[in-house]
């Protein structure tokens, strides 16, 4: 799948075609399967005139940009203040049983990376769980192998 | 309880959001753009600095005067901007995110009024990556005033953010913005005259530029009349934690705390005791449970020696060991600050690796000097507030409990024996090293 049509368009929407970088990561992300390869980022580079390095640079400062393959899911626990009051190390652990993966780490089969996250702005929904960049609140460790049934089927 | 009124989310009842845009134009909406769009520009300036309303992502800072700073189009060789903060991710803050989720078409009316005010045509909305959901609300809403011929040759383009904290503050949000990693400028130059672009840039936060439309529709001077001296109008409070109601709350500003906490949060669950109030999000000094009946206002907060913030309002019982908060508290800003400053960057691993010590009861009573002393260190020298918000934190947390800090030293070991409610929570920056159930 290319990105160069979607990312033309991007640069149009800017004064300034470098605004353009993170979107256009953001979609070669997306194209290639939720991570940057080199490649992906190779591309954004030439279709924006920079040079790889500075895409890389941008990336890497950015925590949404993936520089290693992730799984197919992502299920990310926010463990800040509220979060953790809620009892958010108790999801995390809930999940870390349910989908036999350390938080920090992607399954062998490829299915799921676990990570906890920084604050989600959910605090008053507390515990707040990201999978796929979708909220789920109020999140307590006994859904979470419920949930996980739910992401297998 | 008393009634209090409804500003921000008016129009929605019971906790319900207006995101269809024939139901908001029904119930009035876009009359305040309409009023602002046949006053000159200067006038809605006017009205702003009537009203009183000062800005909500945690600086304060007359919103009226600040569009005054930004020079007017007859002295400007290029385009100039408004850039709205949507980069919501302060601890304990998540107003902004109800407020784009339930009366999106109030905030995009409030950016075009804006827009109007300082004559500018180009509208920039920073939103957070993380707000997926809200993300498309915005752009769902923006379409449908766009194909109404409401934006009246404003374009507003709604830019993603990637997960990044320091984003949230301004010049590292254009700098993001332009393209680039997202550290902070030196200021001066200050983003009304040299911004995006270089160009001259309002930097405004969602819940200031929604309350906006409010004041276009009630006047400036009506509105004034809510709240108290210094901060008028009303406050979206985010309230979590230890807290039987957590949510967000909207009260017109100088409500007490204990109010907030009792009497609308339903106080603090499980018959556990109040220990500790963090009342403006995490960056801002905490208060002790003695310290209940604080008002909920720039001044008084103040003189209490914090800060309103973001009004962010974490409520903490006595199952929480203040050690544990101040790691968790200082790796989040050990883990989002950007690098640009030694005294944050290196600053904030020391906080948080002295902290462990103490946890672990391995500290002597110089490191606690030392703690305080590291803290003193990014207090003032960094180029942003991130570093300070670490070092005021924990400085708050040693303030008011040194007790406990001093009993970890004493007995050499956490005095809460593992039964602290934030026992072993496992942080982003700590997770690659973390060998918890892998492959089990």
């Amino acid at each position: 799948m290319t990105i160069s049509s979607e990312v033309q368009k991007l640069k149009k929407r800017y004064p300034d075609s470098l605004s353009a970088v993170m979107p256009a990561l953001r979609l070669a992300q997306e194209a290639n399967g939720g991570w940057l390869s080199p490649d992906a980022i190779r591309e954004v580079a030439d279709e924006l005139d920079l040079t790889p390095a500075y895409c890389l640079s941008i990336a890497s400062f950015y925590d949404q940009y993936y520089l290693e393959p992730v799984g197919r899911t992502r299920v990310e626990v926010c463990t800040n203040v509220s979060c953790g009051l809620a009892g958010a190390q108790q999801v995390v652990e809930a999940f870390e049983r349910e989908l036999g993966v350390a938080a920090g780490s992607t399954s062998d089969d490829g299915a799921f990376t676990l990570g906890t996250i920084e604050c989600l702005g959910g605090c008053g929904w507390a515990t707040v769980v990201a999978i796929d960049n979708r909220h789920r609140l109020r999140v307590r460790a006994d859904d979470v192998a419920g949930i996980v049934e739910e992401l297998r089927a | 309880m008393p009634e209090y009124p409804s500003i921000v989310f008016a129009g929605t009842t019971d906790g319900g959001a207006v995101t269809d845009m024939g139901e908001y134009q029904r119930a009035g909406g876009f009359s305040a753009l309409r009023k602002a769009r046949a006053m000159a520009p200067d006038d809605v300036i006017a009205e702003l600095d009537a009203s009183g309303l000062r800005g909500r992502g945690g600086a304060f800072f007359p919103t009226g005067r600040k569009w005054s700073f930004v020079p007017k189009p007859e002295q400007l060789q290029k385009p100039h901007y408004l850039v709205v903060n949507a980069d919501e991710s302060e601890p304990g803050s998540f107003k902004d995110r109800e407020i784009m989720l339930r009366v999106p078409f109030r905030f995009l009316e409030g950016c075009l009024i804006a827009a109007h005010g300082i004559q500018s045509q180009h509208v920039f909305v920073y939103i957070r990556g993380e707000y997926e959901r809200e993300f498309e609300i915005l752009r769902d809403a923006l379409e449908a005033i766009r194909k109404a011929e409401l934006l009246g040759g404003v374009t507003v383009v709604i830019h993603r953010g990637a997960g990044a904290y320091i984003c949230g503050e301004e010049t590292a949000l254009l700098e993001s913005l332009e393209g680039k990693r997202g550290q902070p400028r030196t200021k001066p130059p200050f983003p009304a005259i040299a911004g995006l672009y270089a160009a001259p840039t309002a930097v405004n936060n969602v819940e200031s530029i929604t309350t906006v439309t409010p004041v276009l529709e009630m006047g400036g001077a009506e509105y004034a009349k809510l709240g108290v001296e210094n901060s008028s109008g009303t406050r979206v409070f985010s309230l979590s934690g230890d807290v039987a109601n957590p949510g967000n709350y909207e009260l017109p500003h100088g409500i007490s705390m204990r109010e907030l906490v009792y009497d609308i949060g339903g106080g603090v669950p499980n018959g556990r005791e109040l220990k500790a109030i963090i009342p403006g999000g995490s960056s801002t000094s905490v208060l002790s449970a003695a310290e209940i009946d604080v008002k909920m206002d720039f001044t008084s907060l103040v003189a209490a020696g914090t800060s309103i913030g973001s009004a962010g309002v974490i409520v903490i019982d006595d199952r929480c060991c203040m050690v544990q908060l101040g790691i968790r508290v200082s790796q989040f800003y050990e883990h989002e600050s950007c690098g640009k400053c030694t005294p944050c960057r290196v600053g904030t691993k020391w906080v948080t690796q002295i902290l462990q010590k103490i946890e672990d009861g391995r500290a002597a009573q110089a490191d606690l000097d030392l703690l305080l002393s590291v803290c003193d260190r990014i207090m003032g020298k960094c180029l942003c507030p991130l570093g300070d918000s670490d070092a005021i934190a924990v400085l708050s947390y040693v303030d008011k409990f040194r007790e406990e800090y001093q009993a970890h030293i004493d007995l050499g070991r956490c005095p809460f024996d593992g039964d602290s409610s934030l026992e072993g929570i496992l942080a982003p920056a700590d997770q690659h090293a973390h060998h918890g159930h892998a492959h089990v």
